[in-house]
């Protein structure tokens, strides 16, 4: 299987293991991910005015990329994927936005129809965790390990579609199958202070620091995210009491990918 | 004039349908933020309804807002409260020099580990 895959600003920069590892990983379960041509940043939040338009533009372009080689959409940045699904709802549903985009750019004649996943998604629809059970070298046993969801690959719920927004399982079920414990904690999918911790620091940390406190009274002694803000958030807070990684570094632990650490 | 003159454009923009509010306040009781805010979700509802634009314009809670969409989620009436704080967020900084972040600040608030996204997002959020 090869899909279109979008990685995003911070997958290029800051958070390049993110990328990297689910590359490598990717070679091994046996799923090509075909980058999208010149990518543009998605914007990272998803423009919830109903009269942003051009704000929406670099998502609808990559999406229409991936449509016309009739490929799903793959991302791994929980932004960018919370961007590309409620994008491509809004094109599905919404005949003047559709009418407005094709007004600005007639090459843009697209209606929604390319399906957007996350790689998580990937792993549980189309891989299935069966199959990547059986195909685990490196078994992560004994590691208690909390699955930090954050805010925007599940909410809002309907939109999303990835799982139960306030009692989710996906990542837990991962978790198992890589032969971990999953350490379910009532802040999973609490906010990590997102955007806020640019200007405000103090406050960010404040919300990262409950998630941390929640996760570590259940017994977690590390966590997984998919989502680059979340990881520096917590780790700010951490100082390296609860480590928090992406959760492409377990897999590629448990595959025996070929990337040392 | 002027109060329903803004009112209708809060209201065109953020597409929350405030008519269906019941004020339970679960928006408020979800929000992460809400110790923060000098008008909370509920409220922020309410003064909508009320046509008290002005006083939304200038609060706090705009800047306090993550987004998080727990209001949306758990909103028994789907009344959308983050979609009117996001209204009015626009509505500040589509007005010339209303900005709430400047690309000047930005060297003092960086450190090594901050993500290309965090810099996005608030650039987003902040900034027209």
């Amino acid at each position: 299987m090869t899909y279109s895959y979008y990685p995003g600003c911070t997958l290029k920069t800051k958070a390049k293991d993110l990328d990297h590892f689910a590359r490598a990983s990717a070679a091994v379960l046996g799923f090509t991910l075909e980058e999208i041509d010149e990518w543009q940043c998605c914007g990272a939040v998803y423009p919830l005015g109903t009269d942003e338009v051009v704000s929406k533009l670099p998502a609808i372009r990559v999406l229409h990329q991936a449509g016309q080689k009739n490929q799903a959409m793959v991302t791994l940045c929980s932004a960018c994927h919370h961007v590309f699904k409620r994008v491509n709802d809004d094109m599905r549903r919404d005949v003047d936005l559709r009418r407005t985009v094709r007004n600005y750019d007639k090459e843009l004649d697209y209606d929604g129809t390319t399906e957007v996943l996350h790689y998580m998604e990937v792993l549980q629809r189309h891989v299935g965790f069966g199959v990547l059970k059986a195909k685990v070298q490196n078994p992560l046993t004994g590691r208690k390990i909390g699955a930090y969801y954050g805010c925007m690959l599940l909410r809002p719920g309907g939109v999303m579609d990835f799982d139960d927004p306030e009692n989710p399982t996906i990542f837990e079920d991962f978790i198992t199958a890589l032969g971990g414990t999953p350490v379910p904690y009532p802040y999973r999918n609490e906010c990590c202070g997102g955007y806020i911790s640019l200007k405000e620091a103090e406050k960010a940390g404040q919300m990262a620091g409950k998630v941390l406190e929640s996760a570590a009274n259940r017994g977690a002694t590390e966590l997984i995210t998919a989502c680059p803000l979340c990881l520096y958030n917590v780790s700010k807070k951490a100082a390296g009491d609860v480590p928090i990684y992406y959760f492409t570094r377990l897999l590629v632990e448990a595959l025996d990918a070929g990337i040392d650490f | 004039m002027h109060s329903n003159h803004t009112k209708n454009e809060l209201l065109a923009i953020s597409g929350a349908d405030i008519d269906r509010c019941m004020k339970c306040g679960r928006c408020s009781a979800s929000c992460p933020s809400h110790q923060a805010m000098d008008i909370r979700p509920h409220q922020f509802v309410s003064y909508a309804a009320d046509g008290r634009v002005d006083a939304l314009l200038e609060c706090n809670s705009l800047w306090q807002c993550l987004s998080c969409f727990a209001c949306i989620q758990r909103c028994p009436r789907d009344v959308k409260p983050a979609q009117l704080i996001e209204a009015a967020r626009l509505m500040v900084i589509r007005q010339q020099g209303e900005n709430y972040i400047d690309p000047d600040e930005i060297p003092g608030l960086l450190n090594n580990d901050v993500p290309q996204q965090l810099l996005v997002s608030a650039f987003r959020k902040y900034r027209k």
